[in-house]
């Protein structure tokens, strides 16, 4: 989960890194009424979206009335989609040199991963790799002094930046431990007045921890159709072509994705109902599915913990329910294969055995044949 | 042979009493597995279907001798359950759960390096070596005893993969789950190491997914192999940056494609397929 720049920026305030000032405003009197005290200063959208600030989520007031005007021209824009509804007045600061420094995991080192570069203020993937510095930290025996020290020194940096940098370096590490964060990021980190200070901060908290986080407050990402199936408990992921899909488990589903792009049809989704879905979330899942008004619709099943029958009945319902008015092309086989073929064809549907079979009349019937 | 589990593996099953636990439980007893003790922090000191619970793997290591567990507990409790099961002195433990907090996974695998443990997900399927042993959840029915070494990240795949396998003729030495999560204990590197020297393996398949470089890896120890390799690799379809369904499963910053894994694993003279049901013919051709 992402979080909110202000809300990141206090997770870094609250472990020792310096940020600029800043206050959390939901309407124009708030925001004049901040710029009484951070002055000038930049208004910040509050989105989860990259390119705030060419997309004119952020802007700059040099007294309270500007700060009411622009307030009032971001609150209530719909920026990428996503309408805002907070921002953040933060103090300007004048840019002398600008660093970047994260830390991440790195899933084949398998340990954290800290990446720093005096080259700030851009997209870390623009930076040549001669100017990143990477470093591995073993997180049973955490950050020590000494590696700190020797990436600001990597970095090229010398004397009192280089021990302000390590210091942050050390503090940034503990936030990545104390937040349970896939990613925490400065960039840029600058240098104002001989002192270094984050001015943009990110901070994605792994979902998994989330738990262990009751703190914070939960920001929903993704399309309503998105939502809404996230709500029936299964992985969902909007698609731009006009098959619908459902299999079961997370690798089948995007072999099915694959099989149908093979035979030259478009997947209008990626849904994975799961290794042992019972009856009623996979017929949710089916209406879900109905909805996207696709040309066609594939449900590709290999019954492991998933039975068949459970899969077969729940496609019944949603028929009997609210009916399926496109063509639908379903692949069983696995555990209870043989009831759930009969509990199909009784209602008139033929399942199909093979993978590729299955596949390619799913594309057919869709009018999309390669 | 086989790898990692086989008919000498003794089994405690931690959180057996539960839903899943128990239910698991009875599949692999029934697939023959040796399954000598369960844990359960409430239902310790009876039995449940003949195989006592005890309260610590500890206990079930010194009063049953086991020397592997697979771990059922939520995910909240999995790093110590994990923990517990390395320090008793298993030396495998497999991680069914999904959505263990990536740091802990980050320890459990440094703890398991240090102990000389190997840990086989989280978020897998399993391990079986058909014939012989399972450790995992995996429908026992698909699986034949035979030449093929078949590891895979994704469950459902790769019993689609095993299922065609087995009806092509070709049984299975080891089939093993990596695991969807970003960090896992055996990745397809360390296991491909122990199908190359395990007698039984004749020849390997690998069912990679987009994200994370471990197919990468993987080819380079591939190319000092003298078993044969085929690859089915899930994800050509999935745009970049979304994630589909597995964590592991997402493509970021033009790492993780389909094509630099693709052109890896070819480059160290793997059999990469297109479709997933290319591959029992594949690996009949190169057994011929």
């Amino acid at each position: 989960m992402k979080l909110y720049e202000y809300l990141a920026k206090g997770r870094l305030k609250a472990q020792g890194i310096p940020v600029p000032p800043g206050v959390l405003c939901r309407t124009p009197d708030e925001v004049a009424q901040a710029l009484d005290e951070i002055c000038p200063a930049a208004v910040k959208a509050q989105v989860l979206v990259g390119g705030r600030g060419k997309a004119g989520g952020i802007k700059f007031a040099t007294n309270p009335e500007e700060g009411r005007k622009v307030a009032s021209e971001i609150l209530g824009m719909n920026l990428k989609g996503y309408t805002v509804e907070q921002v953040y007045v933060e103090g300007k600061i004048d840019v002398e040199r600008e660093f970047y420094v994260s830390v991440t995991v790195d899933r084949n080192a398998r340990k954290p991963l800290i990446m720093a570069s005096s080259h700030g203020g851009v997209e870390i993937e623009d930076v040549e790799d001669k100017y990143i510095v990477r470093r591995h930290v073993d997180e049973a025996f955490g950050m020590q002094g000494y590696l700190a020290r020797d990436i600001a020194a990597e970095m090229g940096l010398e004397g009192d930046i280089a021990k302000q940098v390590a210091v942050i370096l050390q503090k940034l590490y503990e936030v990545f431990r104390a937040e349970d964060a896939e990613l925490v990021e400065i960039n840029p980190l600058v240098v104002s007045g001989g002192k270094v200070i984050a001015a943009d901060a990110r901070l994605n908290i792994d979902d998994a921890a989330l738990f262990r986080h009751k703190d914070l407050p939960t920001v929903a990402e993704g399309t309503e159709l998105e939502l809404k199936v996230k709500e029936i408990g299964l992985a969902f992921v909007q698609l731009d072509g006009d098959i619908a899909v459902m299999a079961n488990g997370a690798g089948m589903a995007m072999a099915t994705l694959d099989a149908l792009q093979h035979f030259g049809g478009k997947p209008a989704n990626f849904l994975d109902a799961g290794g042992g879905a019972s009856v009623e979330p996979t017929a949710q899942a089916m209406g879900v599915l109905v909805s996207m008004k696709p040309k066609a619709i594939f449900v590709n099943i290999f019954g492991g913990i998933t039975r068949c029958d459970d899969v077969a009945n729940a496609i019944v319902q949603a028929k009997q329910t609210q009916g399926i008015p496109v063509p639908l092309v379903v692949r069983l086989v696995g555990t209870n294969e043989q009831q759930g073929v009969e509990i199909l064809r009784r209602e008139g549907i033929e399942a199909f055995r093979e993978m590729s079979e299955a596949a390619a009349k799913a594309v057919e019937l869709a009018g999309e044949v390669r | 042979m086989a790898i990692i589990i086989d008919q000498d593996t003794r089994v405690v099953v931690q959180g057996m009493t539960g839903n899943q636990g128990s239910f698991h439980t009875g599949q692999m007893v029934k697939y023959g597995t040796n399954v000598v003790a369960g844990t359960s922090p409430n239902k310790y000191g009876q039995d449940h279907d003949g195989i006592p619970v005890f309260a610590s793997v500890r206990e079930a290591v010194l009063e049953r001798g086991a020397n592997a567990s697979i771990v059922f507990v939520p995910a909240a409790f999995a790093k110590d359950a994990a923990f517990e099961a390395i320090d008793a002195g298993c030396k495998v433990v497999v991680m069914i759960p999904e959505h263990i907090p990536v740091q802990d996974s980050i320890l459990i695998v440094e703890y398991a390096r240090f102990r000389g443990a190997k840990v086989v997900g989280p978020n897998t399927y399993g391990v079986i070596s058909p014939g012989k042993a399972k450790m995992g959840i995996m429908p026992n029915h698909i699986y034949a005893p035979g030449p093929v070494g078949l590891v895979a990240r994704s469950g459902t795949l790769s019993y689609e993969i095993a299922a065609a396998l087995t009806q092509a003729g070709l049984g299975q030495s080891t089939a093993i789950g990596m695991g969807g999560d970003p960090v896992v204990g055996q990745v397809f590197n360390d296991i491909l190491h122990q199908f190359e020297k395990d007698t039984e393996t004749k020849a390997c398949v690998l069912v990679g997914e987009i994200g994370g470089s471990a197919e990468e890896e993987a080819a380079e120890f591939i190319k000092t192999m003298t078993k044969p390799v085929v690859a089915y690799l899930a994800g050509r379809a999935a745009p970049p940056g979304k994630r589909m369904g597995h964590a592991g499963a997402i493509i970021e910053r033009g790492r993780g494609t389909l094509e630099s894994k693709r052109k890896a694993l070819e480059a160290a003279g793997v059999t990469v397929v297109e479709m997933p049901w290319e591959v029992a013919p594949a690996v009949k051709k190169l057994l011929g």
